[in-house]
């Protein structure tokens, strides 16, 4: 079996997301005069893809498995939000700030997968209640505590050290956190049996808790993961800058989205892959950031990323039926 | 067989969903190695019977015998844990996944250990082929494929070759040629007979009086969800069986309309 050749390559899930990261990049080049070795090493959008990746990795298993959360718009702020008001405002040691934070993720998925587990309403619906509520939440809330949308704090050099310093001159820690949370994600959705619980939930949620898969266990944890990874962003973004505002949190809703889709995630569910959700955060920060290096208008960016989601969408479909007809031809 | 238990048996099974009778009063034993064809109109009950006996609804009111020993099914899983499959109509239910893969939903063999445990692609894979070509379906050899790639009878097969594989000792077919042509439906239906000859009791779902004919041992005709009929392969003829899956909601008009006209058959009216 040569697993390497290009036509089983074709087949895979992330192959429209590598297929269109090179082609961005290309565009970049070939038009917008970019140099891309200037290109490569600026941190802008590496920073970016690591933000966005960390939680568009939990949100595309969501999709995978058939689900969608887009309460991470307002689990954002919460998280930086609460850490900067019980470290920053109240003075209080940062781990309590990081285990509120964090908890306050936890909460917030455990009643977003009860919530879609309990009753038969979309999980779009739902967590558009709980991304609404949340942010009513943290506005009322930090006004009534705090009596401003905006806190400072000062976290300490080990706080900072892990979850909010600049290393090489301008790359946020996050990345690192990007990439082991990337690898530990390939290990567990490809290498080992929960993927599989994941794909089959996404397939079939019927047949495959009749075969035994721990389905709501599995629902619920999935939304933990991804609103407790929203909020682990929001609270590094407030170490790493002293500060955190109420606004902001809401463009991650359509830059997950996008990646997920551009890293060749079905909407309808059951295929995808990790390192395609990978590629997809890197292609979209690439082309938001990226094109500061061309000559070209940044304001064309929306339009490039628009054309890029519809263009995987349909390259989407053809993968999936590409994968679909797959027959070995024994051609020796 | 030195088993003379029925492997599973239905008791004076009732169910309704709130208002609506859907089963009455129904009496069914299946031997193992006995494919019993159940047979009915659209809307007699049948998906219903089966979905009873697979643990999807719960009797209102009967009981479930297994092995001479009274069962009750408060979940799917329970069924399964007894050795009860259901195959449905488009066999596959993961259309994109390997066959390797979702072959094993569920029960995933790993290698490695403690937290590191990982998926044994090349075992699931052999395994699921393997399982699938003792069924004579030898054109499948790579446990990479999708299941969406297979066609309709290749897919039905594994799903049996699936269930058999995990220990089926029931195995419930609803409707699982309906879907196929003539030769896909002729290499369903050598399963079906491949299955009973290991033993395994085969409830089979059609509509298809030659799918039913040609496989059935015993036959149970469901009328508006009560027993219309219950006989073993050669007490009725062909056309016999045929008129009571095409024409039996018309002969129990027929029996309804002479019992309360004193035994008078309708007029003829053509
Ligand atoms: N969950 C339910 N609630 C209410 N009524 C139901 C339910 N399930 C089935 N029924 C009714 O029970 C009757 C029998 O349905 P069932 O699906 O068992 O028929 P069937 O014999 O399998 O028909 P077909 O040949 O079309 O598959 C139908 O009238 C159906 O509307
Ligand atoms: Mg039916």
């Amino acid at each position: 079996m040569n697993s390497l050749s290009f036509g089983s390559l074709a087949r895979r899930p992330e192959a429209g997301s590598i297929v269109s990261l090179l082609l961005v990049v290309a565009f970049f080049v070939i038009f917008g005069g970019v140099q891309i070795d200037r290109f490569l090493g600026a941190a802008s959008w590496v920073n970016l893809a690591a933000n966005l990746g960390i939680v568009a990795l939990p949100v595309g298993l969501l999709m995978i498995a058939g689900e969608l959360d887009i309460s991470i718009g307002a689990m954002i702020p919460a998280g930086s939000m609460s850490v900067a008001i019980v470290s920053g405002y109240y003075g209080l040691p940062i781990e309590l700030g990081i285990a509120v934070a964090l908890g306050l993720g936890v909460i917030v998925g455990l009643i977003n997968g009860l919530l879609t587990i309990k009753t038969s309403v979309p999980s779009l619906i739902i967590t558009l209640g709980s991304l609404v509520a949340m942010q009513g939440l943290v506005l009322a809330g930090s006004v009534l505590l705090t009596g401003s949308a905006g806190v400072a704090l000062k976290a300490p050099e080990w706080a900072k050290f892990l979850f909010g310093h600049f290393f090489g001159g301008s790359y946020q820690v996050l990345i690192l956190w990007w990439l082991a949370l990337t690898a530990i994600y390939v290990f567990f959705i490809h290498f080992s049996r929960f993927g599989n619980w994941i794909f089959a939930m996404g397939g079939d949620k019927d047949s495959a808790r009749n075969a035994g898969i721990p389905t709501d266990r599995m629902t619920i944890l999935l939304f933990v993961l991804s609103s407790t990874s929203a909020s682990f962003v929001g609270m590094c973004g407030a170490i790493l800058f002293n500060s955190a505002q109420v606004s902001g949190g809401m463009n991650y809703i359509f830059n997950t989205i996008v990646s997920v889709v551009v890293g060749g995630v079905l909407l309808t569910g059951g295929f995808g892959s990790i390192v395609g959700i990978f590629f997809g955060a890197i292609t979209f920060a690439v082309v938001t950031q990226g094109i500061y290096f061309t000559d070209i208008d940044r304001n064309w960016s929306s339009l490039i990323i628009g054309v890029m989601l519809l263009l995987a969408v349909l390259m989407n479909n053809s993968f999936r039926q590409f994968a679909l007809n797959y027959a070995p031809r024994k051609k020796k | 067989m030195t088993d003379t238990h029925p492997v599973l048996e239905l008791r004076n099974v009732n169910k309704s969903f709130g208002p609506i009778d859907v089963l009455h009063d129904i009496s069914l034993k299946v031997k193992a190695g006995e494919v019993l064809c159940l047979l009915g109109d659209n809307g007699a009950g049948k998906s219903t019977l089966i979905k009873t006996l697979a643990g999807v609804h719960k009797p209102t009111t009967g009981e479930i015998w297994m092995d001479g020993g009274r069962v009750s099914f408060d979940r799917p899983k329970d069924a399964a844990d007894r050795g009860i499959a259901t195959v449905h109509q488009f066999g596959g239910t993961f259309p994109l996944m390997t066959i390797g893969r979702s072959f094993f939903v569920g029960v995933e063999p790993t290698k490695g250990w403690g937290p590191f445990k990982i998926f044994d692609r090349k075992k699931a894979n052999a395994v699921a082929v393997k399982a699938v070509q003792s069924f004579g379906i030898t054109r499948i050899d790579d446990g990479d494929r999708l299941i969406g790639g297979l066609s309709g009878g290749e897919r039905q097969s594994l799903a049996i070759a699936r269930a058999v594989h995990f220990g089926a000792r029931v195995l419930i077919l609803d409707e699982p040629t309906a879907a196929l042509g003539v030769k896909q439906a002729s290499h369903v239906l050598r399963i079906v007979l491949e299955a009973k000859k290991r033993g395994i009791a085969v409830i089979f779902i059609t509509h298809q009086v030659t799918h039913a004919m040609a496989v059935g041992d015993h036959f149970a005709v469901l009328i508006r969800g009560a027993l219309a009929a219950n006989f073993m392969r050669g007490e009725k003829s062909r056309e016999e069986i045929t008129d009571l899956m095409a024409g039996g909601e018309a002969l129990a008009d027929l029996d309804a309309y002479m019992e309360s006209h004193d035994g008078h058959a309708p007029d003829l009216v053509s």
